[in-house]
């Protein structure tokens, strides 16, 4: 384990209850608890609590925040309503991901802004420039966030807190309590089902990680660690940056174009994007399912016929996929990321047969 | 299911059942619990011949690939096909119905290289 890495506020509980700690994002995080498996079940069917305190999280505010950020990301910052969250990428100038982040407007004039924790110092001396009306204050690894996901946490986290969650609509936010602990609740997760996402100041994290245990832990809410929840995105389809985004892979290419306005005034990577959209010649992100068993794993090359037309980004057992699958997100020519094209993966020397299908691999039923 | 104080170890942490001129191989039950859950099991065939700790296969967790070594050299002879559809079966019993593969013993004498129970405990205590 690195000597530099930083602990959250939850650490000593994660250690309490056997977690297996890694180090990711600069922080030892509890990469699983039990299971993989059995914890993505529990997300699935019931629900799962996450330590997800190594995030960045930056609290800005001032009149200019919006205009400012607008110029800095592909979508609109400015027509969020206050209590809106709002998923967002900030580019560099040949378009490619310095970040993908989520700003939520919990007032007119004051933000909180969630960054990846691989990329929190990038972000914040990013927006160290910043107009001489916006402050902005870094609350990396001092506020703690902590995730509640799967179809059973209105049920679980109502009881804890003022205010009706049922009624809460999606990414949408609230600054409210939770045992009696100012925090903001936001509808948001990163698993393909309901849940909240609580920020709070990391001295009373634990009240809240406990309380929630302690209350819900025989109705099924299980600890969940960092290896069910890269489990849980990719088959919900979303982006891991350093995977299916980077610096050099656009979120054109990551499958993101829905988030990018081009409508709005001028912002970094605007005309890159603009010129990859039209040209429509770029690799990008597809969606692989394996015929057999052997999981596709980052790096592995992709072939149509005998030609090298890719690289797989992501890839696992995905159990909510077809009873038990495995998938993989892989960066494609263009021609070869049609769904349905017949591709092999090789696997320590071996071409395994897989096919381009649709993403999200997963989707809930609602 | 085999006592684990019967079975000599690797410092690989698989495990050998030495029954006459063959010998039953797979990995201990600290192997299967830092893996995690296994999804993946990937063996060489029957007929093929194995060096003592040659890699020959992988096993793979939800996480992560992991070389898998023969303890022992010998032909192979039988592999544990329910590992195909039940690579989870290495996780729940991996003396037994998890087990990998039978070998037909090259050099029984091979087996003064490889750990005892108490050595083994040891090793993985350290």
């Amino acid at each position: 384990m690195n000597q530099a890495a930083r602990r959250t506020a939850l650490y000593d509980e994660h250690v309490k209850i056997g977690a297996r700690m890694v180090e990711f994002g600069g922080f030892e995080m509890p990469v699983q608890y039990t299971s993989v498996l059995k914890e993505h079940d529990a997300v699935r069917h019931r629900a799962g609590l996450f330590d997800l305190s190594h995030m960045g999280q930056f609290r800005l505010s001032g009149e200019q925040v919006a205009s400012w950020t607008d110029t800095l990301t592909i979508n609109a910052v400015a027509s969020m309503k206050p209590m809106q969250a709002r998923y967002n990428i900030f580019c560099n100038e040949r378009g490619g991901t310095h970040d993908d982040t989520i700003f939520y407007r919990l007032a007119d004039d004051r933000w909180l802004l969630v960054v990846n924790a691989s990329n929190a110092s990038k972000m914040w001396e990013l927006l160290s420039n910043r107009p001489s009306g916006v402050r902005m204050e870094n609350r990396h690894g001092e506020d703690a966030l902590i995730a509640i996901q799967g179809s059973a946490s209105v049920a679980m986290l109502q009881p804890h807190v003022d205010g009706d969650l049922a009624s809460m609509r999606y990414y949408f936010c609230v600054e409210t309590e939770v045992e009696g602990i100012p925090v903001v609740i936001a509808r948001t997760g990163y698993t393909g089902e309901d849940g909240f996402e609580i920020f709070v100041d990391g001295a009373y994290a634990s009240n809240i990680w406990n309380a929630l245990l302690r209350a819900h832990a025989r109705d099924g809410l299980e600890p969940c660690g960092l290896g069910a929840r890269d489990v849980l995105r990719l088959e919900a389809g979303m982006p891991l940056y350093g995977h299916e985004l980077t610096e050099e892979i656009t979120p054109v290419q990551g499958g993101q174009a829905w988030a990018l306005k081009l409508a709005k005034p001028a912002f970094t990577g605007r005309e890159a994007l603009a010129q990859q959209l039209e040209r429509d010649d770029y690799a990008r992100i597809a969606g692989l399912a394996m015929a057999g068993r052997a999981p596709a794993r980052e790096g592995y090359p992709v072939y149509v016929g005998d030609r090298r037309v890719g690289e797989v980004r992501s890839g696992s057992f995905a159990p909510s996929v077809g009873g038990g699958t495995n998938v993989a997100t892989a960066l494609l020519e263009r021609d070869a990321a049609t769904v349905g094209t017949a591709v092999a993966v090789e696997i320590r020397g071996t071409r395994h047969d897989a096919r381009v299908v649709a993403t999200p691999f997963y989707k809930r039923s609602r | 299911m085999a006592q684990p104080e019967q079975l000599l170890y690797s410092k690989e942490h698989e495990w050998v059942r030495i029954e006459g001129d063959s010998a039953v191989i797979g990995i201990t039950d600290y192997a299967q619990n830092s893996l995690g859950d296994i999804v993946y099991v990937e063996l060489p065939k029957s007929g093929k011949q194995v060096e003592q700790f040659a890699n020959i296969g992988v096993v793979e967790s939800v996480k992560a690939v992991s070389d898998l070594f023969t303890p022992i050299s010998g032909e192979i002879v039988e592999v544990n096909s329910v590992l195909e559809r039940d690579p989870a079966a290495v996780n729940r019993d991996p003396y037994g119905e998890g087990w990998f593969l039978r070998l037909k013993l090259k050099d029984a004498g091979e087996a003064e290289k490889l750990l005892s129970l108490r050595d083994y405990e040891k090793l993985i205590a350290e």
